[in-house]
């Protein structure tokens, strides 16, 4: 049977680049001196360190475990000694620092015990099965790093299709396409797993045609079972779950859902060998398979990784960083980032290293106008506007930005990619992303403020109603007579002080009121008090 | 240690550029315009080279006074494609101050002085070409008659003595080399109340259109399907102007054919086929939206109908193609596409 495919619309077609990186078969990478595994390798809350500076670990012994529901747990990829946990550089495009636990190895790459659980997972609890796959630190390893036992985690909606997404549509990256030649069985036991976790009704695998061997051994593979392999026209952002979703059910994800809202999870094949791994094995998810590519090296291929091995190490093992390399990026040319050193850690979500020269990347070059030539809109796989969204972006209108639904573009790259003035389009969605983040995390701020200043101001009356009460009966049960006189010298007094009141409110000396003041002001407030009070402590503490 | 560059994603750009683009644009004329010259003559050419020069100084002058980058936008071709359409707009061996007044008013005032490449809301050529005609209406009627019907054919010696001083080879009148368009006679002929089959039958209308100007058209429209074929421009315009064209003048045309033109002969004469691959479709000064484009092509297509068949010009591209520019940014607003995931997908 042919499976219908549908289309998603937009898309391109970019130079692929990726013969030149399955050359050789996937190969072991050294084992470094030195581990860097960050606590944040994932989506979500970062893991908790569970050892200590000094403390001797074991090859596949966890280190940190997950700190909520959106988290991962942390495994020594390798044998050794604790030597820090410290803020070191992670991979992330501004070149950030975050906690990470530093192992020296001891060379011996000495396993923790380990294995297999005594019953084989299909007699198991499905809630156990996932709580296995929590510990055992799996995230997406497609490059997002979503925490893999939530997406098994149907959460009460009936799961029609699995699909595993075997596209890789980035240029130059051809990890999964090694993974789907060499290991297609391990790819499938992986995905029976969680396919049974999810109760699907069927299991797909998708593979564009751009990568025949691989859907020849995938297919060979799933001779025997009840795994469709569907073979899917070369289309880039085809590897982005909601437009693979398209293609291959005609279904569209709603913007702000989930894909189990619709029956569909999607997962990495990668993801899928991972989890044969955990469960089979027993082992956790301390490695994977990192392409190395570009011609910033001599010998690109891909490399199975040590998690925490610096990239330099795996630079060295290809041959060496040419020195015409003009950037490394971590991921494809359309979505991955440049890095700001070679001594950042592989971690679970580095599908590829690409050492890129002037030529392999686009040399900057004038950037002009927009000619408003509509090019950019006639490739968005989201269907937006692009020319409007940077108009909007550029000229800081964010609301009418999100009104252009800003919030819905992947990032994809593809409206740059065909813009002739060269915009650098995605640059400013991610610019007013951050900047309309940044104001709503203000306005919550202020909103909170402005429930304390409420709260304080509320306090206040009370306990003056309070006090005003209290008094009014003190002096009713004491001076109930001479009330009279008292009363009025009173009414005098009090005339006195609202004829001083009204004049110095004429003057403006008398603090505005403060009764009606919007978030903005309030927040300004709080904001000079802050201050204040910190060059307080400043001043108290010199 | 090797300086790392770190620019953000995509890392990867396409070969197209403006300057593509605009080339693109220009090979696409190349056909319709040789034709155009084979059939008049060296006005045609005359009028293009005076037009580009013209286009290409001013554009460096108010570069160089709006302190832009003058080597980077004088070669981007947006100026050149301008100068060309406008001088494919005018009458060939129109006199030279006539080209020179129409190019450096589309490029100051219609493109620079609303801020240059890609913030013009009108069409400059067309800018410039209404100016013209508002302005020096005779100089701009005054057509030549296709080589095939007029008498003589100039040299070029003689054609460009003829634009730049307005004298003529001895024993040449002025009344032999030019004739109305077929459109104008078109025009003046219903005025006078004869009936179509008999304005028709003159010469100077052909098979489809006006003699000459059927191959031209032919040409250009070869041109403009190339460039929606490499994915310069879009069917949507095209397609929606020359279809509610087509679509109007038919209904005109079975209700009294006498009184009204066929739709072959509204397609084939005057500026339709040009005005609906290379003008309409301006990106700058139209709608940019799929939706929108095909409104804004139909709106240019039922307003250059009416202004030929009840306006007080003959040909009504550029008028058209102007209002519908003003409408644009509404269009667009309204024709918003429905973004992947917002309901009604499945
Ligand atoms: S592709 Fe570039 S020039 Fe064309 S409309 Fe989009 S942003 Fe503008
Ligand atoms: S980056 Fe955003 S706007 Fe550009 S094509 Fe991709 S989804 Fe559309």
């Amino acid at each position: 049977m042919i499976r219908q495919l549908f289309r998603f619309k937009g898309g391109i077609h970019p130079p692929q680049h990726k013969d030149r990186s399955t050359r050789s078969p996937i190969q072991a990478a050294w084992l470094p001196k030195q581990l860097i595994l960050p606590l944040h390798q994932h989506i979500g809350e970062s893991g908790e360190p569970i050892v200590a500076v000094g403390d001797h670990v074991l090859k596949g012994q966890k280190i940190a475990r997950a700190s909520g529901y959106v988290s991962a747990s942390v495994h020594a990829s390798s044998s050794g000694t604790i030597t820090a946990i410290e803020e070191l550089p992670i991979p992330h495009p501004s070149g950030l620092s975050a906690s990470c636990i530093v192992i020296d190895t001891d060379g011996e790459d000495r396993w923790i015990e380990h294995g297999p659980e005594d019953i084989p997972y299909t007699e198991m609890d499905v809630s156990h099965l996932r709580n296995l796959i929590r510990t055992s630190g799996i995230v997406g390893l497609g490059g997002a790093g979503f925490p893999s036992s939530i997406k098994l985690n149907p959460a009460g909606s009936k799961i029609d299709t699995l699909i595993l997404n075997g596209v890789e549509c980035e240029p130059y990256i051809t990890c999964d396409d090694m993974l789907m030649r060499e290991r297609p069985e391990n790819i499938i036991a992986g995905a029976k797993i969680m396919r049974h976790a999810l109760n699907a009704r069927q299991c797909l695998i998708a593979i564009e045609d751009n990568k025949p061997e691989a859907y020849t051994a995938m297919i060979e593979a799933c001779k025997d079972e009840d795994i469709e392999v569907v073979q899917v026209p070369t289309l880039y952002p085809q590897g982005s779950e909601k437009q693979l979703i398209k293609v291959l059910t005609g279904k569209e994800c709603p913007s702000n859902g989930l894909p189990f809202q619709i029956g569909i999870v999607v997962h990495n094949v990668g993801t899928a060998a991972a989890v044969h791994n955990a469960i089979n094995l027993g082992e956790p998810l301390i490695s994977r398979i990192v392409t190395v590519t570009g011609d910033g090296v001599a010998e690109p291929c891909n490399l199975e990784v040590l998690l925490g091995t610096p990239m330099q190490a795996l630079l060295d093992q290809c041959g060496g960083l040419n020195s015409d390399v003009d950037r490394i990026i971590m991921g494809g040319p359309m979505m991955g980032f440049a890095m700001h050193s070679t001594e950042i850690p592989v971690i679970k979500t580095t599908n590829c290293i690409l050492a890129a020269t002037e030529s392999n990347v686009t040399a900057p070059s004038d950037v002009m106008p927009c000619i408003r030539c509509g090019a950019c809109a006639d490739v968005c796989p989201v269907d937006l506007l692009p020319q409007q969204l940077q108009w909007y972006a550029r000229s800081k209108e964010f609301e009418r930005a999100q009104e252009h639904n800003l919030f819905d573009c992947i990032e994809c790259g593809c409206c740059a990619y065909v813009c002739p003035s060269n915009i650098p389009l995605v640059h400013y969605y991610r610019y007013a992303k951050t900047e309309i983040w940044a104001q709503e995390r203000e306005k919550e701020k202020a909103d909170i403020a402005r429930q304390r200043h409420e709260f304080r101001q509320s306090r206040i009356e009370r306990e003056k109603a309070e006090k005003a009460a209290r008094l009014a009966k003190k002096k009713a049960a004491v001076k109930k007579p001479a009330d009279g006189e008292k009363d009025d010298k009173q009414a005098a007094i009090q005339a006195a002080l609202d004829r001083a009141k009204a004049k110095k409110e004429a003057q403006g000396v008398e603090p505005k009121n403060i009764e009606n003041m919007t978030p903005a002001q309030q927040k300004q407030i709080d904001d000079a008090n802050a201050r204040r009070q910190q060059t307080d402590t400043s001043e108290q503490e010199s | 240690m090797i300086k790392l560059n770190t620019p953000s994603s995509p890392h990867f750009h396409g070969p197209s550029t403006v300057t593509t683009v605009m080339l693109k644009v220009m090979l696409a004329l190349l056909p319709g315009i040789l034709i155009y010259a084979w059939m008049f003559g060296w006005g045609v050419i005359i009028n293009i080279v005076l037009a580009s020069i013209t286009a290409l100084a001013t554009e460096a002058l108010m570069l160089r006074m709006r302190q832009r980058p003058v080597m980077m936008y004088l070669f981007d071709g947006s100026a050149l494609v301008t100068a060309m359409l406008l001088a494919l707009a005018l009458p060939p061996l129109a006199p030279w101050w006539l080209v020179v007044i129409g190019s450096a008013f589309a490029i100051i005032f219609a493109k620079h002085l609303y801020g240059g490449l890609g913030f013009n809301p009108f069409n400059p050529a067309m800018v410039g070409y209404v100016m013209l005609l508002i302005s020096f209406p005779r100089e701009m009627t005054s057509w030549l008659a296709p080589l095939s019907l007029g008498e003589q054919n100039l040299s070029l010696g003689q054609s460009l003595s003829f634009v730049f001083s307005g004298s003529l080879p001895a024993g040449l009148s002025l009344d032999a080399l030019t004739m109305a368009t077929p459109l104008d006679s078109l025009k003046t002929e219903l005025g006078l109340n004869k009936a179509m089959q008999e304005i028709t039958a003159s010469p100077i209308f052909g098979m489809l259109g006006g003699t000459g100007w059927e191959w031209i058209n032919i040409a250009f429209l070869a041109g403009g399907l190339w460039l929606i074929h490499k994915k310069i421009i879009s069917w949507h315009v095209p397609i929606a102007m020359l279809g509610s064209l087509a679509l109007i003048s038919f209904l005109f045309f079975i209700i009294k054919p006498g009184a009204y033109a066929s739709p072959l002969f509204h397609l084939f004469s005057g500026g339709a086929i040009l005005g609906a691959f290379f003008i309409a479709t301006d990106p700058v000064s139209g709608a940019t939206t799929p939706k929108g484009r095909l409104y804004f092509g139909a709106g240019v297509g039922v307003l250059t109908y009416i202004i030929r068949s009840w306006g007080g010009y003959p040909d009504a591209v550029a008028f058209s193609v102007l209002l519908m520019n003003m409408a644009a940014p509404t269009i667009d607003y309204y024709t918003r596409p429905r973004v992947f995931g917002h309901g009604g997908g499945n």
